[in-house]
């Protein structure tokens, strides 16, 4: 029988189709059929366990599991019959036996699936009058609280863990009654999509940490959002009580994040509430900052850019975060252009602008990722950068799907990946040797020296079926970057493959559209190589949001005048801007996201801004309108956006990148600075999240290299070295990792420390310190 | 007319050793097959007329089991024997192993060669550590002379075997947690259809045999199979290993026929002990439901006439128990077991085996209730018929057993807060 075939199967007396083969819950499910269960989850492997789905079948003398039946043409099934109903109470009898019944106190009460369903199928009293199994607490890190003392063994946590997390810490050990879930030596779980545990979990064994005890599940009110992070734009649903975000979870999109989020877009949240926010404007007077109204304020940041602009428009810049949204970035530009600049620009951490590209699509639909039967990520360390995309690919590579990297540090894996880890300039070298291999000719390719990887990885992308090559936020940060552009290009052509990138926030691709990133004027290197004399922040943190935050600060601190409109204050911050004006954060104000795949999605606010802050589109439409720029009436943020859309003309399509100059700037030899971002320092949100920043995700400042660079170096793990590059430096810890080419030293930046050096890519030295 | 079949051997010094084997004929059978390049249908055929039923517990025919698997699909194959020998009991497997190696190695190559498989496990018990080392040794012998390895004979046809051991779980007898075992996961039990004739070990066709089932079948070849179906009776052909225990003086593993009468067992086994008198039999295993003695005594040991009286033939491991036997605490101990042995994997099982056994033991010391006994036989509908694998069942039979035949002695306990028996 072909899979496709469809039959009529009867349920409880309806006449339902359904394709052969499919299972009996699903079809139920998608007719509106209410069968219990507690194990089936439509994302995870059938494990039958629970023995709550349990149905009566025509001609089958025993019930059996609705999640582990496939249907064929004719079968009578009876979900309600005598059989079936004694199966299923029989089987809630046995789960609370030895269940806590805690709901008074369980965080899950009032949305847990065993309540809901004991509703329905339990009995009043129990006829258990034993001692019940008591499992004392474990700790599995910051963000998930246990209480497997309410576990009801449905194995969906340790199924996830190992078949779409890729983790096998989570595991079943022990046997019978003595059954337990946990780590099997107790240390935290570390996944960047560890959180979804919670959700998957059908009663109150696995919670959120930072969200216990703080509300009960019917206090909270619903509303929507799209995650304000990476360039996925996963669906969300915030939960909050009066005006307090409580929790975040994931709002089901199959076409985007599917049913699942990553740890940064459900705690980040948490960031919303930390000291530092901004509630009242500020203004620096000779030298001292004070808290004043807004109209003071804003009367302040319009005169200082009108001064600093004279008669020059050219003269002042905006840097602008790409998590902002499309609103702000649209009356940002629309600002500037009323002063005369086109200076404005989200790439804060591009290492290189030569030669021009499309907006960064992924080039394809994000479930389309799932199908590929070939992908090489080029700079991309995806699993940190955009937990969900990783995840997709993840699931192409578990089909049988080949995967390579041409990457500077050797990456964490959780499946099977092809490797080509060499020094920021090997990158090169590996790509270009890969387009030889092709049979590509040309500058940079000739003189590459192929091996058989490179043979292999050429062979792999040319042979596979739908391939793809993708460049991520590691290849963005390069200082060859349009090289490793221009060769990845290539490379996709040689091999029809589709090329891609993998932006790296939720508004990357929105701002290219509204021609805050790729416009006509200074991107975000040159306005800051050479400084304007006025700059506009948005929702940018000097510190820590810029490729090089030494030059970033540098032509901040010298100019005559800096407006930054943000949601917290920093010490870099304080020190180079004139005002702050305080603004909306994430859920706080209404706006759009263009992810990855192109899909614009728009949410409303969720709860008030804190203090006196406001969404950043009022501040940008009142400051237009103090600074005279025409057209700048708007009632509501859809009316910024929809005057966007009509304004932007870049349609989601093919990707193109043509090349500028093809000489090669990263040095060859030497000690080479490969810095990338952490998953949890990626803007200011994230940077604030407490319990993520207490998970082994949340890195501090230091200077990885290999043993043999340490050995050369005379330095030992742990040793604090000065790190000198260029004119900057900074004395951090060294690490020992066997994971960094020879050349290389991985620095992460974006971190508390980091902020004294300057290119995320560049030559380095170290000395003791 | 007894040890026909794999206790063969018996009579000879060191009948283990692979020359003792071969001078009374072993190995014959496969240099034939491998020799004549005789079709494996034909093989699977007279396995199928032997009428040889799974040795393991459930009876299922042999042949039939064979002649699932898609012999010709491409890729691995693989012939699983289990000698995990677990249900309390039995202990017959373990002479095969010690005292005729070479038969179920012999058995595991031609079930191999007939299903089109090349490699082979046998999945010995734990505790076995002496027929593990015999089994190993023999393995040592059959791939020296040429019977394991590569183009066997010169046939062509490669087979490996390899023995696998336990570590000590009732559950990993069962043979999809075995499958498990060996794949180096937890023992659990997997979730039946696909059965192991399509999605065996590693996720590739499987036969799964019992060590006797797999050591009968040079025999059958040699001797035919129509030869050892008519050793049994109908529906039951061939001889059966029993072990036998309990009250009797001569404890011990018996080859008998199929269909011999029970008495004729118990005779075998040297009767009762001097002064006792028989109470009940278990006649198939731990998980088999109890019989009244006198009810046994009128029985002959084959699959039917075992079922018809309401209890089967499992595994052939016969308990007999006198009459200063407290069956409460019989069941007790039962009940114990498969509480402890349960995977834990699936609700009825994990909770219920707990359950039943907490209330089986507080009648058992006294602090039954009178409503107990109404919540036994509740629990047991509701655990059989509705687990992964058939250890529910097993926990649950021996309860209704129980409960059907003794359970004045149960009312007896709760009502008095002690035995009957003076136990
Ligand atoms: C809990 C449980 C334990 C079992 N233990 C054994 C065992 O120790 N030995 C065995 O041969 N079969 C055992 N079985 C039966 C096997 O699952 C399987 O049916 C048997 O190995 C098939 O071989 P056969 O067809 O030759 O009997 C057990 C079954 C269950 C449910
Ligand atoms: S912790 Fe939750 S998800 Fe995991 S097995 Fe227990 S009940 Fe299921
Ligand atoms: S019936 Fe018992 S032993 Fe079998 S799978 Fe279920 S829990 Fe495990
Ligand atoms: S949902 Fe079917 S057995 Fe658990």
């Amino acid at each position: 029988m072909s899979d496709d075939q469809m039959v009529t199967i009867e349920v409880d007396g309806r006449k339902l189709e359904a394709k052969a083969g499919e299972l009996l819950i699903e079809v139920t499910d998608a007719a509106g059929i209410n069968i219990p269960r507690f194990c089936y989850h439509k994302k995870l492997s059938v494990s039958a366990n629970c023995r709550m789905c349990l149905v009566e079948v025509s001609k089958v003398p025993k019930p059996i599991p609705a999640c582990a039946t496939t249907v064929n043409n004719g079968m009578q099934v009876f979900t309600r019959s005598p059989l079936a109903l004694a199966a299923q109470k029989g089987t809630m009898e046995f789960l609370l036996i030895n269940h806590p019944l805690d709901c008074p106190i369980c965080d899950q009460g009032g949305e847990c699936e065993l309540q809901d369903v004991a509703v329905g199928y339990g009995s009043d009293v129990s006829r258990f009058v034993e001692g019940k199994r008591v499992i004392p607490e474990r700790n599995i890190g910051p963000l998930i609280a246990t209480d497997f003392t309410r576990c009801i063994h449905c194995t969906r946590c340790v199924r996830f863990g190992a078949e779409i997390a890729g983790i096998r810490e989570l595991g079943a050990t022990g046997r019978g009654e003595h059954m337990e879930i946990g780590t099997y030596v107790e240390k935290s779980i570390d996944s960047e999509l560890s959180g979804n545990i919670i959700d998957v979990c059908p009663v109150g064994s696995l919670t959120s940490k930072p969200a216990r005890y703080q509300a009960r599940a019917w206090e909270l009110v619903q509303r929507e959002a799209v995650a304000p992070h990476d360039s996925v734009g996963s669906n969300l649903h915030i939960h909050l009580r009066r005006n307090q975000v409580m929790r975040v979870h994931p709002k089901d999109n199959e076409s985007v994040n599917e049913c699942w989020i990553s740890d940064r877009d459900r705690f980040s949240y948490l960031g919303l509430y930390s000291e530092d926010r901004v509630t009242r404007p500020l203004i620096k007077t000779e030298g001292q900052w004070k808290e004043c109204d807004w109209q003071e304020a804003l009367d302040f940041a319009a005169q200082g850019m009108k001064k600093a602009r004279g008669g020059d428009g050219d003269q002042i810049g905006a840097l602008v975060s790409p998590t902002a949204t499309l609103e702000e970035m649209y009356l940002t530009r629309k600002l500037m252009g009323g002063l005369g600049s086109r200076n404005v620009d989200s790439r804060l951490r591009q290492g290189d602008f030569r030669g021009e590209e499309s907006a960064p699509w992924l080039g394809q639909s994000i479930a389309d990722l799932d199908n590929l039967n070939g992908v090489l990520l080029i700079g991309s360390n995806v699993r940190k950068e955009q937990p969900i995309f990783a995840h997709r690919l993840r699931k192409a590579a578990m089909e049988g799907a080949w995967v390579g990297f041409v990457t500077p540090f050797e990456l964490d894996m959780n499946y099977r990946a092809e490797q080509l880890v060499s020094s920021p300039a090997g990158m090169i070298s590996d790509l270009a040797a890969v387009a030889k291999a092709l049979g590509l000719s040309g500058s940079l390719v000739d003189d590459a020296e192929v091996s058989d990887v490179h043979q292999r990885v050429a062979e792999k992308l040319k042979t596979a079926e739908k391939t793809t090559v993708l460049l991520g936020n590691l290849a963005v940060a390069h200082m060859d970057y349009s090289l490793l552009r221009h060769l990845g290009a290539l490379i996709a052509d040689a091999t029809d493959s589709v090329l891609g990138f993998l932006p790296e926030a939720a508004n990357s691709v929105g701002a290219r559209l509204v021609g805050v990133a790729g416009g006509d004027g200074l991107d975000s290197l040159a306005m800051l190589n050479s400084p304007r004399k006025g700059y506009l922040l948005l929702g940018v943190e000097p510190d820590w949001d810029f490729w090089n935050p030494s030059l970033a600060r540098q032509s901040l601190s010298e100019a005559e005048f800096v407006v930054a409109l943000s949601a917290y204050r920093s010490a870099s911050l304080e020190e180079n801007a004139d005002v702050i004006l305080p603004v909306a954060g994430f859920t706080e104000s209404s706006g759009t996201y263009v992810n990855a795949e192109g899909i614009w999605q728009s949410f409303n606010g969720s709860v008030k801004p804190m203090g006196e802050a406001r969404p950043a589109w009022k501040v940008l439409r009142v400051l237009g309108n103090l600074l005279d720029v025409a057209d700048f009436e708007y009632n509501s943020s859809s009316q910024v956006l929809e005057e966007a859309r009509d304004s932007s003309t870049i349609q989601p399509g093919g990707n193109s990148s043509t090349p500028g100059e093809l000489n090669v700037r990263t040095p060859a030899a030497g000690l080479v600075r490969a810095g990338d971002v952490p998953l949890y320092a990626s803007d200011a949100l994230v940077r604030r999240s407490n319990p993520l920043q207490k998970t082994n995700d949340a890195i501090s400042a230091a200077v990885h290299v290999n043993p043999q660079v340490a050995k050369d170096g005379g330095f030992s793990a742990g040793d604090q070295v000065m790190v000198k590059q260029g004119n900057t430096g900074a004395t951090m810890a060294l690490v020992i990792d066997e994971a960094i080419p020879d050349g290389c030293a991985r620095i992460p930046a974006a971190l508390s420390g980091t902020g004294e050096l300057g290119g995320q890519f560049g030559e380095v030295t170290l000395e003791k310190a | 007319m007894a040890n026909e079949v794999c206790l063969r051997n018996l009579d000879q010094d060191r009948p283990w050793l692979l020359k003792r084997y071969q001078a009374a004929g072993g190995y014959e059978v496969l240099s034939r097959i491998l020799k004549e390049n005789t079709p494996p249908d034909e093989i699977i055929e007279e396995v199928k007329a032997s009428g040889l039923r799974g040795r393991g517990g459930a009876g299922f025919p042999t042949g039939l089991k064979w002649s699932f698997i898609a012999r010709n699909a491409p890729g691995q194959k693989y012939v699983v024997c289990n000698s995990d020998e677990g249900e309390p009991g039995t202990f017959k497997d373990r002479d095969i192993l010690r005292y005729n190696p070479h038969q179920l190695i012999e058995g595991m190559i031609i079930a191999g060669y007939a299903i089109g498989a090349t490699v082979g496990y046998n999945y010995i018990r734990g505790e076995f550590w002496e027929p593990y080392r015999r089994f190993e040794d023999a393995l040592e012998e059959a791939r020296a002379a040429g019977f394991l390895g590569k183009n066997l004979l010169g046939s062509g046809f490669d087979f490996q075997l390899h023995s696998h051991l336990g570590a000590g779980a009732y559950i990993c007898g069962e043979e999809t947690a075995l499958l498990e075992s060996i794949e180096g996961k937890k023992g659990q039990p997997r979730y039946k259809p696909p059965f192991p004739a399509h999605f065996g070990l590693y996720g590739r066709p499987t036969i799964i045999n019992n060590t006797e089932s797999l050591a009968s079948i040079p025999v059958i070849l040699e001797k035919g199979g129509s030869w050892f179906k008519k050793l049994g009776v109908e529906n039951s052909g061939g001889s059966k290993l029993f072990s036998i225990s309990g009250h009797i003086n001569n404890p011990g593993v018996f080859e008998i026929p199929l269909g011999t009468p029970f008495s004729e067992l118990l005779e075998m086994a040297g009767g009762m002990k001097e002064g006792s008198k028989m109470k009940a039999v278990i006649p198939g295993g731990s998980s088999a439901p109890v019989i009244p003695g006198d009810q046994m005594m009128d029985l002959t040991m084959d699959y039917d006439a075992i079922a018809k009286a309401g209890s089967m033939l499992g595994s052939g491991a016969v308990i007999v128990m006198d009459d200063s036997t407290c069956m409460v605490k019989v069941l007790e101990r039962m009940s114990y077991f498969y509480h402890e042995e349960s995977c834990g994997q699936c609700t009825p099982c994990r909770e219920g085996t707990g359950w039943l056994y907490r209330v089986v033991s507080r009648i058992e010391n006294g602090k039954g209730r009178p409503e107990d006994l109404a919540l036994l036989d509740d629990m047991t509908v509701k655990i059989a018929g509705r687990t992964i694998c058939a250890l529910g069942d097993a926990a649950a039979m021996p309860v209704q057993g129980m409960l059907k035949h003794y359970r004045d002695e149960f009312e007896y306990h709760i009502e008095h807060k002690r035995c009957m028996t003076g136990g």
